[in-house]
């Protein structure tokens, strides 16, 4: 079996393995099984990622031929999202059995395959060469993580799965929206055909118009400023694994679709030319670094305050995007990878908080640096990573961001980085001078340091921060590799 | 609702007809408009239509709701093993020439199990949410005397 | 009359608005969730619509026709009617689950709720 004839089986494993899932009894298979195709699916986007470091790989379902069939075309660029998802979810799931245990104690054969369902889903999205497909993945991951976010034990829950629910359905529709507008005028999905095709077209106003839709139902899922809403609640309330996979994954593969429309579909010359989309991008990027940050240093919900954060992380994200060079482009996917480490690992510590507290409140947190030195050490590094100081991931990849930002000539961003990254500073330390400079409640339940079994996967994570801050070769190499890829119109060049 | 003798004598003439039309649809899927999708969707309706007059109890006695659950699973499972069936013979996934010799049976044999997966699964699926949804009813109907309590 | 000839847009437009404002100014859950399904059916009738020619046949190889419309539409569309299925069960489920819990879907009931839970409430949330 060739690398190609492999590569579709990082979405596949996962899919075929929900249906079988939603049918085992008990704790330990559907964890076990879960765990096994995530593994199995990490294992393979690796290896596809290696192969698509030398061109674009492209696989025909059914052997129908693309533009007929529907094409999984896989370059730098989705491989690397596709290996940062499934080495996610790979990485957590160990993590999870123990907490997945308290917090979703009934039937949990369908609560995994749900949570197959949504991971097989983000795979479909990045792999997928066919502008359609594009939604219908969307669909099903987002239609399990509804679900998934009712799981969680507050009622709140079920409010924010709801909202979720309702943005999330119309975001979507705008994309299939867009993509039928793009349809209409072209005639085909296939996204190299479209790419072919749209230069011809591009005075239309449907195809300006195809573009706003994508761009606008991308940045709902995506969680860009003014249409964020729905992210603060569904973080809070979903079962702590939900969170972090949520958090580590789903804002990511929504920016990847955003940037395959803008730049693959519609060549960047295009989309920052027929719509003023760098002046946007970038207005509403800096808009959710200051308020996503300064909001989450007034949250008293110690999750609320770190969904915040990912508000204003994902306005980095978006920042590097707006600049439009590779530099930038760079930054923005480098920028997706660190971020999936520090917030997996501080939601995982957070989650291990949760376990052992039953709380993830401000006040829950005085005194508790004596008491869990080791989960609470773990939160610590984490959130030096989120601040972005050397030797982490998170200083990587800001400092991308600010090479970019003054190479292309806008060098007052470098002040606004700095200050947002200082309220960073101020909300996770909130945190740590209640852990260790406060005297915990009188009433306050005795708690002990967490078990080995959720604290290695948190380290892990952590470590994985200061790996990646330090040997950049891995991080930097494939994102730079993507955003070549993604720069470059059509992926790879001609088909 | 339920005592209406004409609708119990319609109903004893049409929901064998819909099933039987729900089948027509399902198996000539692969060379006439038709198909899983819309196959199983008319079966469905077929027992919702059964539901509506005799019953949620009886219905369930002749799909208890586990069989669908199960059937929901195993309809997704045969469309993913003929899937995997073209891999294992050495084409792509979902591709049916190597099924068997002749190019235009093997099409057929492909489509035709993987519409039955698709038929199996879209028709418990839908029976599954009307039934999840109808065992609500009791609690509904605590609902409406609340209200009629509270004098709205 | 020109506009006439594009009267499946007009149709596609005015569904779109009206399920757009059902979305945005109904405060009951349930009317949410049917205005959202009015907004995807408006999408699906854009897709449908521009499958059609004029003078084609249904896309069945026959003799004696040459002109056929568009399939493509109809089956994208079919998966997406599948999707808003599913989009209208999940939601009307979330919505019941909010009912048991709260004893209301009006938004602003909940509000009321939440608003007062929050005062009250200064402990931890479980």
């Amino acid at each position: 079996m060739t690398v190609v004839e492999l590569s579709p089986f990082s979405m596949l494993v996962p899919l075929i393995a929900s249906a079988v899932c939603a049918l085992l009894p008990g704790r330990l298979w559907p964890w076990l099984l879960t765990f096994a195709a995530a593994a199995a699916s990490a294992v393979i986007a690796a290896i596809t990622l290696a192969a698509a470091m030398d061109g674009p790989l492209s696989y025909a379902f059914g052997n129908w031929e693309p533009p007929i069939g529907i094409e999984y075309r896989i370059d730098a660029a989705n491989a690397f999202v596709a290996l940062l998802v499934s080495a996610v979810a790979a990485v957590i799931l160990p993590w999870a059995k123990t907490s997945v245990d308290q917090e979703v104690p009934e039937r949990q054969g369908p609560f995994y395959a749900l949570f197959l369902l949504a991971f097989a889903g983000l795979m479909g999205i990045t792999l997928t060469g066919d502008a359609f497909n594009v939604f219908v993945f969307l669909e099903i991951s987002s239609l399990a993580t509804y679900a998934l976010i009712a799981h969680g034990q507050d009622r709140r829950a079920l409010l924010a799965a709801f909202r979720y629910l309702i943005m999330g359905t119309v975001g979507a529709t705008f994309l299939l929206i867009g993509i039928g507008f793009l349809y209409m005028m072209t005639g085909t999905l296939n996204m190299v055909d479209l790419a072919q095709r749209l230069p011809e077209l591009r005075d239309t106003a449907t195809v300006e118009v195809a573009l706003a839709f994508i761009v606008v139902g991308m940045g709902l899922k995506l969680a860009l400023l003014p249409l964020h809403l729905w992210l603060p609640n569904a973080y809070t309330y979903a079962p702590s694994f939900i969170s972090v996979f949520l958090a580590a994954t789903a804002t990511k593969v929504a920016l990847y679709v955003l940037l395959r429309f803008t730049f693959t579909v519609f060549a960047p010359d295009y989309s920052f030319v027929a719509l003023p989309l760098a002046v946007v991008l970038m207005a509403l990027a800096i808009a959710g670094m200051v308020v996503g940050s300064w909001v989450a240093i007034y949250q008293a919900n110690i999750k609320r305050m770190l969904a915040y954060s990912s508000v204003a992380q994902v306005g980095y994200m978006v920042l590097g995007v707006s600049l439009v060079s590779v530099t930038g482009l760079t930054a923005a996917l480098l920028h997706m990878f660190n971020h999936a480490l520090m917030k997996a690992a501080l939601f995982m510590a957070l989650g291990t908080i949760a376990y052992q507290v039953g709380s993830v409140r401000i006040e829950a947190f005085r005194g508790l640096g004596k008491r869990m030195p080791w989960t609470l050490t773990a939160f610590a590094l984490a959130g030096v990573s989120l601040i972005g100081l050397p030797p982490t991931a998170g200083f990587i990849s800001k400092w991308y961001l600010i090479s970019a930002a003054v190479e292309s000539g806008h060098a007052w961003l470098v002040a606004l980085i700095v200050i947002t990254s200082m309220m960073a500073l101020i909300y996770i330390w909130r945190v740590l001078e209640a852990a260790w400079f406060r005297q915990p409640a009188e009433d306050a339940p005795a708690v002990t340091e967490a078990p080995l079994r959720l604290l290695i996967p948190v380290w892990v994570l952590v470590a994985a921060n200061f790996y990646f801050g330090i040997d950049t070769r891995l991080n930097v190499g494939a994102a730079t590799a993507a955003a070549e890829a993604l720069m470059g119109g059509i992926p790879g060049g001609a088909p | 609702m339920r005592e209406n003798g004409i609708l119990r004598v319609i109903a004893r003439f049409v929901i064998p007809l819909i099933l039987l039309f729900g089948l027509y649809i399902q198996f000539h899927g692969e060379y006439s408009p038709g198909g899983g999708f819309q196959a199983g969707v008319v079966f469905a309706a077929g027992w919702i239509l059964f539901v509506l007059i005799y019953g949620l109890d009886l219905g369930l006695k002749v799909i208890p709701e586990r069989v669908m659950y199960v059937l929901t699973a195993l309809g997704v499972l045969l469309y993913s093993l003929v899937g995997l069936a073209g891999v294992a013979l050495g084409g792509h996934f979902l591709d049916f020439y190597p099924l068997l010799e002749d190019p235009h049976a093997a099409q057929q044999a492909g489509i035709i199990l993987v519409e039955f997966g698709v038929g199996v699964t879209v028709a418990s699926v839908m029976m599954l949410v009307f039934t999840l949804f109808a065992r609500r009813r009791s609690w509904w109907d605590e609902v409406d005397a609340e209200a009629d309590g509270e004098g709205r | 009359m020109e506009w006439l000839g594009h009267f499946n847009y007009w149709i596609v437009v005015v569904l779109m608005m009206i399920g757009f404002y059902g979305v945005i100014a109904r405060g009951n859950m349930v009317k949410k969730i049917l205005a959202l399904n009015v907004f995807q059916t408006s999408v699906f009738i854009l897709f449908i619509s521009a499958g059609k020619i004029i003078g084609g046949s249904t896309p069945i190889l026959r003799e004696g026709v040459s002109a056929y419309s568009n399939p493509l539409p109809h089956v994208l569309i079919l998966t997406a009617i599948v999707v808003g299925v599913a989009t209208v069960a999940v939601g009307l489920a979330l919505a019941i689950r909010i009912r048991e819990a709260y004893g209301s879907i009006e938004d602003d009931r909940i509000a009321a709720q939440e608003a007062d839970e929050e005062n009250r409430q200064s402990e931890p949330s479980r």
